[in-house]
């Protein structure tokens, strides 16, 4: 009966572990639905219509706008930046693997606010051509979501034999072109989504280049929101947090597909 | 050779990219940090990581880093042993993971709002303790915003990467190993102190690693929790950048973002090493 | 070396959910000596292992070892030396320190001569200082069954120790595991589902089924005398020839063979199942068959023939084959061995 015993403890344990971290986790997710409906408010009401949102707060209304596009241009930067390059590198300079991984991954070791002091003088000339926008900020970001972006491309890449695909392709008398673009990419389609998902959860959340650059976008618009309407800018966190939280299930979806079709 | 010229174009995009946004701004901040008021090479900004205030801010970032990292460790490994037990495939593994992958992203702003809202002054669990148990948890001042605050809201996020770069080391463990040390005569205490322990402790000692560097480079929480004074490096800088510039020291915010990324570097690379070690024994 | 203990397994019952793993299991060991549990996956051999070696609990029944019920006794505490199936070696340790992980816990660290041995027993002792991941499935296996042994057990349990290994290093060791356990003479349980593997190195074979055991004895006598049609089916190969009950025994294509079991009904139609090693072939360009398939397998050739619409196999001697090449007009001649007959057990 030994065996059995160890088993219970074992599911005991489990639940105890569970049950102290579920609280810790879920308590700040209550407290923050708890708050934005204490007494009599409008809060949510206000949320989730548009026209009266952005005309009582008009900073924020802008600021999500903005995270918006800034999410939609650096997706699409990001991927026509890696995607044409992790595969050309795999199939013509495999040379250069190591030197693109680590250049890459190099973002993960340069925090956000060191990146940003470097980026000051660059955006001084991102001014200087092409305006102010807070849209500009997706220069920056595009390196930020770098290391992820890549891993997800890399992934999908690993799972199919790349270079026998497009010898078979090119032996079939494809350009290069079509080679990358009729036969690898919709190979990689769901790591491709992957990376586009992962980006937009990360520019949605992100705060400091932003912030220091004296640019916008919902995150620095919720932290102005702060100092003078709580409660909307704890309702908006929230909402933010949901959002991301549906946006990466989504990406663990398409991971799992992924998964199950490899097999 | 004109062939492989011809094929490197293909990279002319990418490399021209990173060396304007990723490679520029490092430099800027390499050769910043070297750097004089008026040009010319000098030691004045380094130098200057030696006041009391940044060397201050230095050790307070990395008391915040260590301890979450050790707190997160601690318990995210706890949570993580606590899935491995659980039927692989279940519901409950499947979800608590996904929930650590946004958690573990769920930092800046929002966590620190969720926060205010749970325990600032007015939050719910404050108030909850006031007046139904008779409480209360800023007898002592309000420490939300100073460093105590910002090692519990850390903790939040750090938990959840435990968790998401443990898991890989704890499904390496194979049941065999158990099995084995039992049927040669070692007891539960022998086998956690002789075999998992030690097979663990590379993958283990690295995620903590990966939870310092993590929690070091965090500035968006902080930067919304605090708005007095600047505990922390990461502040410090913004501070530099945003206040006027004080005479001598306009290079000291460069300064003081070198030494993070000495810091994070070396702490990245040593999580590296034992991740190598950890693919050889667990892979 | 050690004389060996004798084990008794009695009326273990394990149930998983519906299945039934172990179904009231009897099954004794003699003092030193090697059985082999042989039976398809699912048959509760495996269950049966880690029952004796305390890893899973029955849900009643006895395990008794030199006398001694130990039934409620945790595995760490039972001395039974157990081999896996792969990757059972401590990858943070030499194959030496895997070795003396046993000795140090019985104190007996200072032991190291003893360690030393053991990988010089199973021919390792040039690799002693190695780590898990730079040695061959083999030698790691090598490895783990020094381990097993160092601590002097009262009973070796291995368990598929051979199935992750390549066609040629499984012979070889399953070879060398006899040797080893002879010369020990620990009493060993080992748990196969090859059932060459189990003849090879058995001193008795066990041919399991549903949680029971269908057969036990020598090898010999399993193979040749099987004691139900799914010991002759599962141990070789079989023919399934059509034939009638004649007297005691069974008549098969015109040739009168005797029963394993007795079966009584005078002139019904059974279903026998014959060997192929039982079965010649001889050109016959009047005979009934016609050989559809030869094929080479060294020593020996396997023939299909086809007969109306049966085929069966034969195995000749190779030197033999050119005479029966696919098309030949052959006749069968069956050898007098006892047969069982499906559907009986």
């Amino acid at each position: 009966m030994a065996r059995l015993s160890f088993r219970r403890k074992q599911s005991i344990f489990r639940w105890v572990v569970l049950t102290l971290l579920g609280i810790f986790f879920l308590l700040p997710i209550v407290a923050m639905v708890e708050f934005t409906t204490r007494g009599e408010q409008s809060t949510w009401s206000t949320l989730i219509n548009w026209p009266e949102l952005s005309a009582t707060y008009p900073d924020l209304a802008e600021g999500i706008l903005m995270s918006l596009g800034q999410a939609a241009l650096t997706a699409v930067l990001m991927l026509a930046l890696l995607v044409p390059t992790a595969i050309w590198v795999r199939l013509r300079l495999p040379g250069l693997r190591r030197l693109v991984e680590f250049i890459c991954l190099l973002p993960l070791t340069i925090p956000a606010i060191v990146l940003v002091v470097g980026l000051a003088p660059v955006y001084a000339w991102v001014n200087y051509l092409i305006g102010g926008s807070s849209l500009t900020l997706t220069f920056a970001y595009t390196i930020l979501v770098l290391p992820y972006a890549y891993r997800a491309i890399d992934a999908g890449l690993s799972a199919i034999d790349v270079k026998t695909l497009a010898e078979a392709a090119r032996s079939l008398g494809s350009s290069w072109f079509t080679v990358m673009a009729r036969v690898v990419l919709p190979n990689i389609r769901s790591a491709v989504l992957s990376a586009a998902f992962l980006t937009v959860a990360l520019v949605l959340g992100e705060f400091t280049i932003a912030s220091l650059l004296n640019r916008t976008n919902l995150q620095v618009a919720i932290n102005l929101l702060g100092k003078s309407s709580a409660t909307m800018s704890v309702a908006v966190s929230l909402a933010a947090l949901l959002l991301a939280f549906v946006l990466l299930l989504l990406l663990s979806l398409v991971g799992d597909r992924r998964k199950r079709s490899a097999s | 050779m004109a062939g492989v010229l011809r094929r490197a174009l293909g990279t002319v995009p990418f490399f021209a990219y990173v060396a304007i946004f990723l490679v520029t701004p490092t430099l800027v901040v390499v050769i910043g940090a070297f750097a004089g008021d008026r040009g010319g090479v000098t030691l004045a900004n380094v130098r200057a990581l030696g006041e009391s205030y940044v060397l201050d801010a230095f050790g307070r970032s990395i008391l915040l880093s260590a301890s979450t990292a050790l707190i997160g460790a601690v318990l995210g490994a706890l949570l993580a042993y606590a899935l491995v037990t659980a039927r692989p495939n279940g519901l409950l593994r499947r979800a608590v993971t996904a929930a650590s992958g946004v958690l573990a992203q769920f930092g800046g702003v929002t966590l620190a709002f969720a926060f205010i809202a749970t325990i600032g002054l007015s939050g719910f669990a404050t108030v909850f303790l006031r007046e139904q148990v008779g409480v209360d948890i800023y007898a002592g001042g309000v420490w939300l915003f100073e460093l105590p605050g910002l090692i519990l809201v850390y903790t939040y996020f750090q938990i959840p990467l435990m968790v998401i770069v443990f898991l890989p080391a704890l499904d390496g463990i194979r049941p065999q190993w158990r099995e084995a040390a039992e049927s040669l005569g070692g007891s539960t205490w022998v086998y956690w102190t002789k075999v998992a322990g030690p097979l663990l402790a590379p993958s283990f000692l690295g995620s903590a690693l990966l939870l310092f560097a993590n929690a070091f480079s965090a500035y968006a929480t902080a930067a919304a929790l605090v708005s007095q004074g600047n505990p922390i490096i990461p502040l410090q800088i913004r501070g530099a950048l945003t206040s006027e510039v004080v005479l001598g020291q306009a290079n000291l915010g460069k300064a003081m973002a070198l030494g993070m990324i000495v810091v994070v570097a070396v702490v990245m690379a040593l999580y590296a090493l034992l991740q190598r070690r950890t693919a050889k024994w667990l892979g | 070396m050690n004389g060996g203990v004798a084990v008794h397994l009695q009326g273990l019952r394990r149930t998983f959910g519906t299945v039934h793993a172990l179904d009231g299991l009897d099954l004794e060991l003699h003092p030193g000596e090697l059985i082999a549990l042989l039976g398809p996956s699912g048959c509760g051999k495996t269950t049966a292992l880690r029952v004796l070696a305390g890893l899973e609990d029955a849900d009643s029944g006895t395990v008794v070892v030199d006398g001694k019920d130990i039934t409620g006794l945790p595995a760490n505490r039972r001395d039974m030396g157990m081999v896996f199936q792969a990757y059972s070696l401590f990858p943070h340790l030499t194959a030496r320190q895997n070795v003396e992980f046993g000795l140090r816990l019985r104190k007996r660290g200072a032991d190291k001569n003893r360690a030393a041995e053991m990988l010089e027993l199973v021919g390792i002792a040039s690799h002693a200082d190695r780590y898990p991941h730079q040695l061959s499935g083999g030698q790691q296996q090598r490895v783990a069954l020094a381990r097993a042994l160092a601590i002097r057990p009262t009973v070796l349990l291995l368990d598929e120790p051979l199935s992750a290994l390549d066609a040629k290093v499984r012979v070889q060791l399953r070879e060398e595991i006899k040797r080893i356990q002879t010369e020990v003479g620990t009493t060993t349980l080992f748990v196969t589902h090859d059932q060459e593997e189990a003849l090879a190195v058995a001193d008795r074979v066990g041919v399991m089924r549903s949680g029971r055991l269908e057969q036990l004895g020598a090898p010999a006598d399993v193979y040749l005398s099987p004691a139900t049609a799914f010991v002759a089916d599962f141990v070789g190969l079989s023919n399934r020839l059509p034939g009638v009950l004649k007297g005691d025994g069974v008549e098969v294509m015109g040739t009168a063979l005797p029963l394993v079991t007795p079966a009584s009904g005078d002139k019904t139609q059974v279903t026998a199942l014959v060997r192929p090693e039982s079965v010649d072939v001889v050109p016959d360009t009047d005979g009934p068959g016609k050989v559809l398939t030869a094929s080479f397998l060294g020593p020996f050739s396997r023939v299909i023939v086809q007969v109306g619409d049966a085929l069966v196999t034969a195995q000749v001697a190779s030197g033999r084959v050119t005479e029966l090449a696919p098309g030949t007009r052959v006749r069968l001649e069956i050898r007098p061995v006892a047969v069982a007959l499906e559907g009986t057990s």
